[in-house]
C-alpha cells in the first residue's frame, strides 16, 4: 500500500510564553490520502491553524513526525519539498507583497524554481482561477478582497504542489465571495490530482468540501468523522455536539422557541 | 475597466487615473509613480525643498559655468576683503578671492559627503538591521549590540581621532561620519522587518522555496526603502552640520579647496567688520540643510500609503 500523502504521528508544537512554554497542539496524529481533501475544525484557539503551519514547515514541532509521502519533513526543506506544498492564508490582505503586481507574485515561485514559460504558466494561471487578464499588472491595494484571494490561489497552484494548504481561506470574504472561492476549490480538486488540507471554524465549509473531517479542542484531536457522518449530525464526542448545535444558530437557554434557530428581530 | 494605452502617455501623466490596467510592469510602475508626483504636486512647500536640491546638484555640475570661469581658488591680495558688489557678488575674502565661485565650488564639497554618506550609510544600515530583524537570535543579539557600541561613538570626537591618524581631509571626515551615522538606520530597518518578517506574504515566500538571501533583498528591503529613505533626508541636514562643523575646526577639506565650514572659520577673525566672509557660506548651509528638511517631511506625507 502506498504510504499517506501526509502522515502526522504524535505531533506537539509549543510556543514560549511568559511563564514557560504553552503548548498549542498536543499528541496529534492523524493520515491524508492521495487525493483526499482532509478538515480540521475548532473553535479559535484549538491549534487547528498551528497543526497546518507546522506541516507546511512554518513553526518548530516540539515533538512527533510530519511525514509526506513517507518523507519525514523537519523545519528545514528542499526546495522540491517545499514545492510539493502550498498554502492559502486566510487573510487575503495579508497574504500578497504590498508593492508587488499580480504579475510579480506569480513570477517569484516561478523565478526561485528556474521554471521556464513563465508567461504561459501565468497566463494560465490567472485563467485556471477565473481572473480577469486584465488585472495582471495591478497591486493588491487594486484590488477586492475576493480577486486577492483568488491571486494567492493562483500563486499557490502555480508550483503544481502535490498537497495544498488551506488555512481558513474564506473567512476574511463576504458571503457571496465565499461562495465563489468555495465553488473554485470545488473545481480545482475535481480537475487537478491535488490532496488538500482544509482548515476552519465554519463547519459547513469544512462539510461542504471535505470528505472526512478532524475536531480539535484545546491543541488535542478529539475525533475524526466523515463529512456524511458530520452532516448527518452522528458525532462520538460531545464537544462535537456542542460544534454542530453551535452551528446550527444561536438559542436562547430556557426560551420558549428553545432548539429553533434564533429569528432576527 | 479596459483602458487604452495611448491613454498612458507620459504627457498626460498628471492627469492619469491610477485604478486603469495598466498592460506591463513598467506601465504599472509608471502609473505608481505618477500616483507620487500628483501627491507631490499638492505639497508646494516639498517642491521648495525639492528645487533647493535640486540648485545644489546643478550648482555642483555646472560650477564653472555658474561663476563665468572666475576661480574659486585664486588670489587676489590687492583686492582682500571687497563687500559685496557688481565686481564680486559676495565680495571677496582675506586673501581676495571671489566668495560667490568659492560658495557655488562649495556645494561639491557638500554634494560629495552628503552623497558619500548616503551611499556608506544607506546599505550598511540596511543590511545589518534587516539581517538582524530577520534572523533573530543570537545573530540579532550580536548584530544588535554592535550597533549600539557605534551609536555611542560621538561623530566629532572619533573624526578627530581619525584625523589624528590618518590626516586630516574630506574622505577621512566622510568615513568618520558614516561610521556613527548608520546605527540609527539599522535600528530602524530591524523595527521595520520585525513587523514585516511574521506577515502571510513572507511566509507565502518561504513556502515557495525562496533563499534567506532572496527574502531579505527582494521581500523585505524593498519595503523598508522609503523609511530608510525619508530618515536619510530628514539626517542630511544633521550631517551636513556635521560636515561644516568639521570643516569649521579645520578636519575636513583642505585648504584651497572650498568647503562651506571652512569658509565660515575663516570669516571668524573679521566677523564684526566683515560680516559677508562668514555669513554667505553660513547662509548656504542653513538653506540647504532646511530644504533636506523640508523635502523629507514632504517625502514622509508622499510615502505614506495611508494618505490619499
Amino acid at each position: 500500500m502506498n504510504p499517506p500523502m501526509i502522515a502526522v504521528q504524535n505531533l506537539s508544537v509549543s510556543f514560549k510564553g511568559p511563564h514557560g512554554p504553552v503548548s498549542a497542539v498536543r499528541d496529534l496524529s492523524f493520515a491524508v490520502e492521495p487525493g483526499e481533501t482532509f478538515g480540521i475544525v475548532g473553535e479559535s484557539g484549538s491549534g487547528k491553524s498551528t497543526v497546518l503551519r507546522a506541516i507546511a514547515g512554518l513553526v518548530a514541532a516540539s515533538g512527533g513526525h510530519i511525514r509526506m509521502a513517507g518523507e519525514a519533513l523537519g523545519l528545514r526543506r528542499t526546495k522540491a519539498q517545499r514545492s510539493a506544498m502550498q498554502m492559502v492564508f486566510q487573510d487575503p490582505y495579508a497574504s500578497l507583497h504590498p508593492r508587488h503586481t499580480v504579475d510579480r507574485a506569480l513570477q517569484e515561485p516561478l523565478a526561485i524554481h528556474a521554471i521556464a514559460e513563465p508567461e504561459r504558466l501565468i497566463t494560465t494561471a490567472m485563467a485556471d482561477v477565473d481572473l480577469d487578464p486584465a488585472l495582471r499588472f495591478r497591486y493588491p491595494h487594486q484590488l477586492s478582497g475576493g480577486q486577492r484571494q483568488r491571486v494567492a490561489i493562483a500563486r499557490a497552484l502555480i508550483l503544481s504542489p502535490k498537497l495544498l494548504l488551506l488555512d481558513e481561506p474564506t473567512s476574511a470574504l463576504d458571503v457571496s465571495v465565499q461562495a465563489e472561492v468555495l465553488n473554485l476549490f470545488q473545481t480545482i480538486r475535481s480537475t487537478r490530482a491535488l490532496t488538500s488540507l482544509l482548515v476552519s471554524h465554519d463547519l459547513a465549509v469544512v462539510a461542504h468540501l471535505c470528505e472526512r473531517v478532524a475536531v480539535m479542542q484545546r491543541g488535542t484531536l478529539v475525533e475524526v468523522l466523515t463529512a456524511e457522518a458530520l452532516r448527518r449530525g452522528e458525532a462520538r464526542h460531545p464537544y462535537t455536539h456542542t460544534l454542530l448545535a453551535a452551528s446550527r444558530g444561536y438559542r436562547r437557554v430556557g426560551s420558549p422557541h428553545e432548539g429553533m434557530p434564533l429569528a432576527p428581530s | 475597466m479596459t483602458s487604452l494605452p495611448t491613454q498612458n502617455r507620459v504627457d498626460g501623466l498628471l492627469a492619469l487615473p491610477p485604478t486603469q490596467n495598466p498592460l506591463s510592469s513598467s506601465q504599472a510602475r509608471w502609473n505608481h509613480a505618477a500616483v507620487l508626483t500628483r501627491k507631490l504636486g499638492r505639497s508646494p512647500l516639498t517642491i521648495l525643498g525639492l528645487a533647493v536640491v535640486v540648485i545644489l546638484v546643478l550648482m555642483a555640475l555646472l560650477a564653472p559655468a555658474m561663476t563665468g570661469g572666475v576661480s574659486p581658488i585664486a588670489q587676489d591680495l590687492s583686492g582682500r576683503l571687497q563687500p559685496p558688489g557688481a565686481a564680486h557678488w559676495f565680495g571677496t575674502d582675506e586673501l581676495g578671492r571671489d566668495i560667490f565661485a568659492r560658495t557655488v565650488y562649495g556645494a561639491r564639497a557638500t554634494l560629495a559627503i552628503v552623497a558619500l554618506v548616503g551611499v556608506i550609510v544607506v546599505p550598511v544600515g540596511l543590511l545589518v538591521g534587516t539581517l538582524a530583524g530577520y534572523t533573530g537570535g543570537f545573530l540579532d543579539a550580536v548584530l544588535m549590540r554592535i550597533t549600539d557600541i557605534f551609536l555611542a561613538f560621538p561623530s566629532l570626537v572619533l573624526a578627530l581621532a581619525f584625523a589624528a591618524a590618518l590626516g586630516p581631509g574630506i574622505v577621512n571626515a566622510v568615513i568618520a561620519i558614516a561610521l556613527t551615522a548608520w546605527p540609527p538606520y539599522a535600528r530602524l530597518a530591524r523595527a521595520e522587518t520585525a513587523s514585516i518578517a511574521h506577515t502571510d506574504f513572507i511566509a507565502a515566500v518561504v513556502l515557495m522555496g525562496a533563499s534567506k538571501w532572496r527574502i531579505l533583498l527582494r521581500h523585505i528591503v524593498p519595503l523598508c526603502m522609503s523609511s530608510v529613505i525619508i530618515r536619510l533626508t530628514l539626517d542630511m541636514a544633521g550631517i551636513i552640520l556635521t560636515a561644516a562643523g568639521l570643516g569649521f575646526l579645520g578636519l575636513g577639506a583642505q585648504p584651497p579647496t572650498p568647503e562651506w565650514g571652512a569658509m565660515v572659520a575663516t570669516g571668524r577673525s573679521v566677523v564684526l567688520d566683515q560680516w559677508w566672509v562668514s555669513t554667505i557660506p553660513g547662509l548656504a548651509i542653513f538653506v540647504v540643510s532646511l530644504a533636506f528638511n523640508i523635502l523629507g517631511d514632504g517625502l514622509r506625507d508622499i510615502f505614506d500609503p495611508k494618505s490619499a
